[in-house]
């Protein structure tokens, strides 16, 4: 089975705090980590290569230090990692982002699966899924938490989650899935694996060596702009409600009385 | 690029402080950027009291079919028969948005058997209703409903389209987006109007809540979106408004399809689902037993609410991880949210930093979360949640 699972380096938001000063949160040492979902994405794609055979190849589009998202991904099985890295593809929005990824895709071959996680959490779109499913002409389906592969090996059976429950999906391969953290444990990395992952190679795949258009990739095939942005504020709402445990319940209750919630 | 206009900055590093990737640096008294790690994000380009720094996209030139689209359309959701609420506060918005463009209002309801909704549309603001019916619709599937939509826009060229960022909406909007190779803005919490251009000016949050970026899709049409639930505010229904409904079957090539869906389940026993619930009471490790939990869901049947959790709730098993709150689970917005021993982790709180108001009860002074709590009470669980069930109970009689 031919698997790519795409992962996104995010900055880590352990590092944040909150300024009580400035009522903000506050991002301190911003450290890199893999995109929490996109662990899970990988970790399914290990175990069906385990089962069923063929190769788990790992894709990112990033500046050059993604690489270390790559090799931390090796370290923990995948076989290959391809960084897609190019001046030319920074500030892409979700279109030009899909559209970079689906070149390499192309490039790769025929492929079973692509795994993506549900959403990265510092873009938070969660649209980079269903529009590169869209791009490679595969069905989709979003946020799984259950995963089965029947005995054709060509058809499987998902949970996707919704608000009011779960749909218990049958879909054909290939297909891209985005999944959920409940999906499963994502493993620690072997020494074995780290060993490897130091020592392997990871291409770099540019704009040019991916055949892309230079009006699709990056800010200038991207049809969204940011035109501004705010971090937003906290107002001063901290209100610690005195006395005994009866009288601050007391007031607790008048205050939501006064916002006209009781 | 992001360029800084060497003659304009002072080297005060307000942009050093503002970006979130430290991606510019002010070094002999000028910033520099390092390209490679800049994600062109627009924070520091706001922060900079020089207006030194640009963000300059050779993209061409201005687009002129751009005229050629015009109207507002909702793509209205249906849950089995019945309309989710996102979509009465979409219209409610959208409304106001078409006023003043000055064009019609559009909602688009696929389903099957759902036409006896087409009046409640019409009666929230729609001036005209896009029927789509047919057997195969009666179940979600991504490619089905993504494929109609796309044909619908390619004959009839709105300029906006808003749909509910829903499990729904999320999962075959981008296919739309991706379709008619135009811009999709995610999750947005906000929307208005550039009066001089005709453009949506999209606010949403990123990075957990920590930006808030507006973003606008200036040369391709239409514009897309996807509006958060529960954000805005659903307007009062016009009974007797008139409006048109047009019936459309879909065209056999457009319900092709490789996935199909099986079975569907609702796991919540009853009450409102998490992120369209106007009261949250949520449960954290601080409740310390499961049994406890009784008392979180007494509260929020009381007040109409939601059970929510946070992780730590989750991974003892004592909920499943739907109610689960936070970067890994929910986003919500509800007019109350209480925690109960919650202690306000960073990943849960950009999940419910929206919240209109938030009560924090905990026996720690010093847990973060009361750092933005509107109220807090100190004090154990155990103990307060039963006097306020009861308070609650006295009050209403
Ligand atoms: C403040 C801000 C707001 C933005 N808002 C929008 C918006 O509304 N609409 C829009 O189109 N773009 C937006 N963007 C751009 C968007 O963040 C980028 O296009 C980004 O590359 C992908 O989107 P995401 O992070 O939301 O990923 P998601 O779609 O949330 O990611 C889902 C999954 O896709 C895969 N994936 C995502 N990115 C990559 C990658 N680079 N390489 C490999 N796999 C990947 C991962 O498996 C990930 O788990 C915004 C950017 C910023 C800075
Ligand atoms: C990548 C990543 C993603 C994550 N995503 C999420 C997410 O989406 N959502 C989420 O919630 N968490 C998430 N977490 C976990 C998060 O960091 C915290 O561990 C979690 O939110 C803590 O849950 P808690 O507040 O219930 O427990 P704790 O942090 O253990 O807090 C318990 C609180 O209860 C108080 N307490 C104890 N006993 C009592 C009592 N008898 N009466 C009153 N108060 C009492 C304590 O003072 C304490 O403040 C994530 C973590 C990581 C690393």
């Amino acid at each position: 089975m031919n698997i790519v699972v795409c992962i996104k380096q995010v900055p880590d938001a352990q590092s944040v705090h909150f300024d009580t000063e400035k009522g903000t949160l506050v991002r301190g040492e911003a450290e890199a980590i893999i995109n929490p979902f996109d662990l899970h994405a990988l970790e399914a794609g290990i175990q069906m290569r385990d089962s069923y055979g063929g190769e788990v190849v790992v894709l990112t589009m990033g500046p050059p230090q993604a690489e270390d998202a790559l090799r931390e991904a090796l370290g923990l099985g995948a076989d290959r990692g391809i960084l897609l890295s190019d001046r030319a593809f920074a500030g892409a929005d979700t279109l030009a982002t899909t559209y970079t990824l689906a070149k390499a895709i192309d490039r790769l071959g025929p492929v079973d699966l692509v795994l993506c996680g549900r959403q990265a959490i510092d873009g938070d779109t969660a649209q980079v899924g269903p529009g590169l499913a869209t791009r490679l002409g595969i069905p989709c389906v979003t946020s799984v938490s259950t995963l089965e592969v029947l005995d054709d090996r060509k058809t499987m059976h998902l949970r996707r989650v919704c608000e009011e429950g779960y749909d218990l999906i049958e879909v054909e391969m290939p297909a891209l899935l985005t999944v959920v953290a409940s999906l499963n444990t994502p493993r620690l990395p072997s020494l074995k694996g780290k060993i490897r992952a130091r020592k392997a190679e990871i291409p770099v795949w540019d704009a040019q060596e991916l055949g892309a258009e230079p009006g699709r990739v990056g800010l200038v095939g991207s049809p969204t702009q940011v035109v501004s942005t705010s971090v937003p504020k906290f107002e001063a709402r901290r209100e610690m409600l005195e006395g005994s445990p009866e009288g601050q319940v007391e007031a607790l209750v008048a205050r939501l009385k006064e916002a006209g919630i009781l | 690029m992001l360029r800084v206009d060497r003659k304009k900055c002072v080297g005060c590093g307000e942009c050093e402080e503002a970006c979130a990737f430290e991606a510019i640096c002010v070094k002999d008294n000028v910033a520099v950027v390092d390209p490679n790690v800049c994600t062109l994000c627009g924070a520091c380009v706001d922060t900079c009291p020089e207006g030194a720094l640009e963000i300059s996209s050779n993209s061409g030139e201005a687009d002129a079919d751009l005229d050629l689209w015009r109207g507002v359309w909702v793509v209205a959701e249906c849950r089995g028969r019945a309309l989710a609420p996102v979509s009465l506060e979409l219209l409610t918005q959208a409304r106001g948005l078409a006023d003043r463009l000055d064009t019609a209002l559009t909602a688009v309801l696929m389903g099957y058997e759902v036409g006896s909704e087409s009046q409640r549309l019409i009666s929230y603001g729609a001036d005209r209703v896009l029927l789509v019916e047919h057997p195969e619709l009666a179940a979600f599937i991504e490619e089905v409903y993504g494929n109609i939509l796309a044909d619908l826009v390619r004959k009839e060229r709105p300029e906006i389209i808003l749909a509910g960022a829903t499990a729904m909406g999320r999962s075959y909007i981008p296919r739309v987006a991706t379709l008619l190779e135009t811009g999709l803005t995610a999750d947005c919490t906000g929307l208005d109007i550039r009066e001089e251009d005709r453009a949506l000016l999209q606010t949403r949050p990123a990075f957990g809540g920590n930006l808030l970026a507006t973003i606008v899709c200036p040369r391709h049409r239409p514009q897309m979106a996807t509006v958060r639930p529960h954000v805005m505010k659903v307007g009062v229904p016009d009974l007797g408004r008139k409006g048109e409904v047009i019936s459309i079957s879909p065209k056999e090539e457009l319900l092709k399809h490789r996935s199909r869906v099986l079975e569907s389940v609702k796991e919540q026993a009853e009450g409102p689902n998490l992120t369209e619930a106007k009261v949250i009471v949520t449960a954290g490790r601080g409740l310390e037993a499961k049994e406890n939990l009784a008392l979180v869901r007494e509260l929020a049947d009381l007040l109409g609410g939601a059970l929510g959790a946070t992780r730590a709730v989750v991974d003892a098993g004592w909920v499943s991880d739907r109610s689960q709150i936070g970067q890994t689970g929910v986003t919500v917005s509800p007019k109350l949210y209480i925690g109960c021993g919650v202690s306000g982790a960073i990943q849960h709180i950009v999940g419910m930093q929206g919240a209109e108001i938030i009560v924090a009860i905990n026996r720690d002074a010093e847990a973060p979360i009361f750092n933005i709590a509107h109220y807090g009470v100190l004090g154990d669980v155990k103990e307060i949640l039963p006097l306020l069930i009861q308070r609650i109970k006295k009050e209403r009689g």
